[in-house]
């Protein structure tokens, strides 16, 4: 009975994990039709920013520790907009008219460089800011002690999937938003001004990323090669789900968090085939995805 | 027509003179030595990093002639120390690119490095092939001197896999401990599953009828271990080993502690000894680490090893750990190899086959006390082993190690000729553990 | 019959003179062209099916399954003949492929790229399992003979480098007929258009069957060459950042000729190796720097160079 909660529990917090990483790449890919190579380093930099300022925070200033939270939120909120508003406007804006697969790789030119700028800015020694983790304690539930940080992150994962797609479907601007992602020719005749929506976007994306990033941060020690091992992921949550699909992003999460749960209970010899597995079974049945739509055949 | 071939040639002529253009002088009256260690990626801050760091803090040293007998002549016999430092991030294929370069294009008089044990065993062949004398400094598969029966420029310095986890079950035996239920958690790839072998083979030969409650294999990167962990605290063991290292190993540890999974069991990380001071407090007390030899925190006091250790500190204001004494360890033995060779005649390079010949079966000085090169053919170093608890004064914020148990080399090594494998399975025949 | 143009004259005047080359060059240089010019042959299968419209970003999974018959073929079952080794290898990939092709011609676009990424990383996976196999550390591949002779060391590498030459020059010849000709102008149409091809009565599937078939044998064929060239295989062949290079090579390069993946992996070999050697801490960043250069400026890869020429001198 134990092992049935912890698995439930365990997949929870894996699943909301995934969101997370996923949220900022399915934004960016529905609106924009972009698929961000670069999304994991957006991740990384928001998990360097924030590990370096919140173990600042506890090393030279002797603050309230509960502090630290809004500083790990306010560093991804301003990694998050000043490399988007950086890459937006610096490069990606000249690029519009190119097609989805330059695209591709012009985000993952994107990843090597930034990858290496990572390093250069905050050097390859990996940054432990377990503080804010260790601050909350645990939680005994049905015999089994969970980290109540990690049963938080569930909840503000929650909270910040409500929070897309309210925006997508109860705002005027989730209207726009919807009626560019749906065609973008008709919204541009319509007077809709695409380029804005896609500078907000693209910097929503990657402060999603890099918040993804900073709430990851006080959990794992923060080296170089993270945002490169959270791309392949977040990719796999995404097809899973449907490119571009809040809601499928969520169900994707749940599905590959779930699954990969029971496999570390039960089969821990196949987790390293979980991921791939359902992604295979998944596009094997549904080639667009659980949430994605079949576009109209254009002759 | 004319227009494709001239600008086919022309391409590949251009990529043609680039590539020659800066032609090293062969012989420039330095020892020329490529160093090869992580400068990218997850290795390169728990290991890369701090190999490369005592590299430089060793060859400074070594080329103003700084450094304590018997190693005070300047660089290696008499000639300034010249480095040539290549990332070992991407892969065996393009490590065996970049030594090809080495060897033939820098015209290196030795190589030291490699971590991976992948890139270690694609390498071995090719340093075999072009005759260049090749230092390994930390990699640890068994399979090294296993397929390469007959070395002949290829050595190392650093201890074989096996000897932690051999190590590690019978320092957890030897301390009298629970042993009864044993778990592990090991990296997906080979040095995680190699690790868990071995130690499991070891354990059940030494406490016959021990279980094992589960296995885990998260993937290598993986960072977030919670399903993990409530597996590993629902199966209920005595002892968790896991061979993590770098970023994993601390994730694992934070998470691991901070929902009790070590408070009522024993621990152990093989390659714990490398985040002694990075863990700060968020390991239990009790936890018991390893330095893959005695290295970092469990390396002796001598003249050396505190030249070593001030000089270190001095220059990065932290704490040398394992990689950078492995490092050390690499380039001391190259330096008394070729010196052995040399016979004498200073300021020379001595031949290629010279240097092999005086390295294998060597005895050198080093940061971790008398290194014997006298197994594998004397091309592999055999040393003894150390494991310790890890304490945290969080007074002082230190970390120090207690309760160290060292084991001799010939304990835990098994005899030329054996795989590990079919040392552990026959009972660890010939093993002299003294008392 | 065939008719002979100006690329293909000059494809084999290239190969030549690359093959003459081999007497000149020093070791180092023969051994980056050979792993280059084998990279080549995977690229080629890439740029194949860029030219159909799909993108593979699991390449590697090919690449793995060649690399790892010429491994097992001289480790399992005697096999050390290249030449067969590397038959084998591009026979056993074509099978796989034709199995796999017939769920992978059901995708386009980025699906298609996700599930070939998938497939290899799942050979990935079966690979870091096989511990008979070395796991993630791989094993040493056997020096093999060329058409029953057996060479010295140095003898070897010149042997290895010129069937390496003589592949991709062969190879990129074929692949030149082969997109001049009513297939590959379907290939092209598909691309273009794939619901106009079915009104003409063709399968688009079954084309692009064809396609996936010819790509694996291509990527299995370089990875063969690798193999041999390296002596060593590991599962990191079949990881998706090694099939991420292919496409990035074959971007690099541009798909309007065959030649343009040859040029484009000997370049990308040679920036590597010197922004490794120059800047050992940022070389993905020159690296990612070049790439950023070359789309911006020339969009359609370093092919282009040549044919503005060509376009303004006419």
């Amino acid at each position: 009975m134990t092992t049935f909660y912890a698995i439930f529990i365990d997949g929870m917090i894996y699943a909301s994990w995934l969101f997370l990483v996923a949220a900022g790449l399915t934004v960016i890919y529905g609106v924009m039709r972009i698929l961000n190579m670069a999304h994991g380093s957006f991740y990384a930099i928001g998990a360097y920013c924030a590990a370096s300022m919140v173990g600042w925070y506890f090393s030279d200033f002797d603050g309230n520790p509960y502090l630290s939270y809004l500083l790990l939120i306010g560093c991804a909120l301003v990694a998050g907009l000043v490399v988007g508003v950086v890459i937006e406007q610096g490069l990606l804006r000249f690029m519009y008219k190119r097609n989805e697969l330059l695209m591709i790789i012009i985000t993952y030119a994107l990843l090597l460089i930034l990858e290496d700028t990572t390093k250069l800015a905050f050097g390859v020694d990996p940054y432990f800011t377990y503080q804010p983790y260790a601050l909350l304690g645990r939680s005994d539930i049905g015999g089994l002690a969970f980290a109540n940080y990690d049963l938080l992150l569930v909840a503000v994962s929650a909270i910040i999937g409500l929070g897309c797609w309210l925006v997508l479907n109860r705002t005027h601007v989730g209207k726009v938003l919807r009626a560019v992602i749906h065609d973008r020719e008709i919204a541009v005749a319509m007077g809709v001004n695409v380029r804005l929506m896609f500078a907000g976007t693209f910097i929503v994306g990657t402060t999603l990323g890099a918040l993804a990033g900073a709430l990851t941060a006080p959990s794992i020690s923060v080296s170089p090669g993270i945002g490169v091992e959270v791309i392949v992921l977040a990719f796999a949550v995404v097809v899973v789900g449907g490119l571009g699909s809040i809601e499928g992003a969520i169900v994707g999460a749940l599905l590959v968090g779930m699954t990969r749960s029971l496999a570390v209970h039960l089969a821990p010899q196949i987790e390293l085939f979980v991921i791939y597995g359902v992604m295979s079974l998944v596009l094997a049945v549904r080639p667009q995805g659980l949430f994605g739509r079949t576009l109209a055949r254009k002759i | 027509m004319k227009n494709i071939v001239q600008k086919t040639l022309a391409v590949m002529a251009a990529a043609g003179t680039l590539a020659a253009m800066p032609v090293h002088a062969a012989e420039n009256g330095k020892f020329r030595v490529g160093v090869v260690t992580f400068l990218s990626g997850a290795a390169a801050g728990p290991f890369g990093v701090p190999s490369i760091n005592g590299a430089k803090v060793l060859v400074d040293a070594l080329n103003q002639g700084k450094v304590p007998a018997p190693y005070n002549v300047k660089g290696i016999n008499g000639l300034e120390i010249e480095t040539v430092v290549i990332d070992e991030n991407g892969g065996a294929t393009k490590q065996v690119e970049e030594f090809r370069n080495l060897a033939e294009r820098h015209k290196v008089d030795a190589v030291v490095g490699y971590i991976s044990s992948g890139d270690c065993l694609a390498i071995s062949p090719v340093a075999e092939e072009l005759g260049v004398p090749t230092v390994f400094f930390d990699c640890g598969t068994s399979r090294l001197f296993e397929e390469n029966k007959t070395p002949r420029y290829v050595f190392r310095t650093g201890l074989d896999a096996a000897i932690d986890n051999i190590a590690a079950a019978r320092y957890l035996v030897d301390s009298g401990r629970k042993v009864e239920a044993i778990a592990g958690i090991q990296q997906n790839y080979a040095w995680g599953q190699d690790s868990w072998g071995d130690f499991t083979a070891a354990i059940k030969q030494l406490k016959p009828g021990v279980k094992v409650t589960t296995e885990q294999f998260p993937k290598i990167f993986q960072g977030q271990y919670g399903a993990e962990i409530s597996a590993l605290a629902l199966s209920n063991p005595d002892v968790i080993h896991s061979s993590f290292w770098g970023g994993d190993m601390e994730a694992l540890v934070l998470q691991g502690n901070a929902r009790g999974l070590f408070d009522k069991r024993s621990a152990i990380l093989t390659c714990g000894e490398s985040a002694l001071d990075r863990f700060k407090g968020q390991a239990s007390n009790g936890l018991i680490v390893g330095g893959r030899g005695p290295f970092g925190a469990f390396a002796p006091k001598n003249t050396l090893s505190d030249w070593f250790h001030a000089a270190y500190m001095a220059k990065n204001e932290i704490e040398p750990t394992y990689p950078a004494y492995k490092m050390v360890q690499a380039i001391l033995g190259l330096k008394a190899a070729a010196e052995k060779a040399a016979a004498g005649k200073a300021g020379t390079v001595p031949g290629k086959d010279a240097l092999v010949g005086a390295f294998s079966n060597l005895t050198f000085e080093s940061v971790s006390g008398s290194v014997n090169m006298s197994r594998a053919k004397g091309h592999q170093a055999l040393q003894g082993i150390a494991y310790g608890e890890y304490h945290y004064d969080a007074k002082t914020k230190k970390a120090s190690l207690k309760n160290i148990k060292a084991y001799a080399g010939e304990c835990v090594t098994p005899p030329d000729g054996t795989t590990a494998g079919e040392w552990i399975k026959a009972g660890f025949p010939g093993a002299k553990c003294g008392g | 019959m065939i008719h002979i143009d100006r690329s293909m004259v000059g494809l084999a005047a290239a190969t030549l003179i690359l093959a003459a080359a081999g007497g000149f060059v020093p070791d180092w240089l023969a051994f980056i062209l050979t792993l280059a010019l084998a990279k080549a042959l995977v690229v080629q299968g890439v740029v194949l099916q860029m030219r159909a419209g799909l993108v593979s970003f699991g390449q590697g999974l090919f690449f793995c399954v060649g690399g790892y018959a010429v491994g097992m073929g001289g480790h399992f079952f005697g096999i050390n003949d290249a030449p067969v080794l590397l038959l084998a290898g591009a026979l056993a990939a074509v099978a796989l492929a034709a199995v796999l092709g017939l769920l992978m011609t059901r995708y386009r676009d980025i699906f298609f790229a996700m599930l070939s990424l998938a497939l290899s990383m799942i050979l990935f996976g079966v690979l870091v399992k096989s511990s008979e196999l070395g796991s993630t550390d791989g094993f040493n591949v056997h020096p093999a003979t060329f058409f029953g002779l057996s060479f010295k060391t140095e003898a070897y590498k010149t042997a290895l480098y010129l069937l390496t030459v003589l592949l991709a020059g062969g190879g990129a010849l074929v692949l030149h007929l082969v997109h001049h000709s009513g297939l590959g102008r379907m290939w092209e149409a598909i691309r273009e258009n794939e619901i106009r091809v079915e009104y003409l009565g063709l399968s688009p599937r079954w084309l692009l069957y064809a396609n996936y078939l010819l790509a694996a044998a291509f990527a299995a064929l370089g990875g063969g060459l690798t193999a041999l060239a390296t002596g060593h295989i590991d599962p990191e062949m079949s990881f998706w950042t090694t099939s991420g290079e292919f496409v990035f090579i074959a971007l690099l390069g541009g798909t309007s000729h065959v030649a343009a993946p040859m040029v484009a992996a000997v370049l990308f070999a040679f920036v590597r190796t010197y922004a490794i050697e120059f800047t050992p801490h940022t070389w993905q960043m020159i690296l990612g720097f070049v790439l950023l250069g070359i789309i911006v400026f020339l969009p359609k890869g370093l092919w282009s160079l040549v044919r503005s020429e060509k376009r303004a001198k006419a």
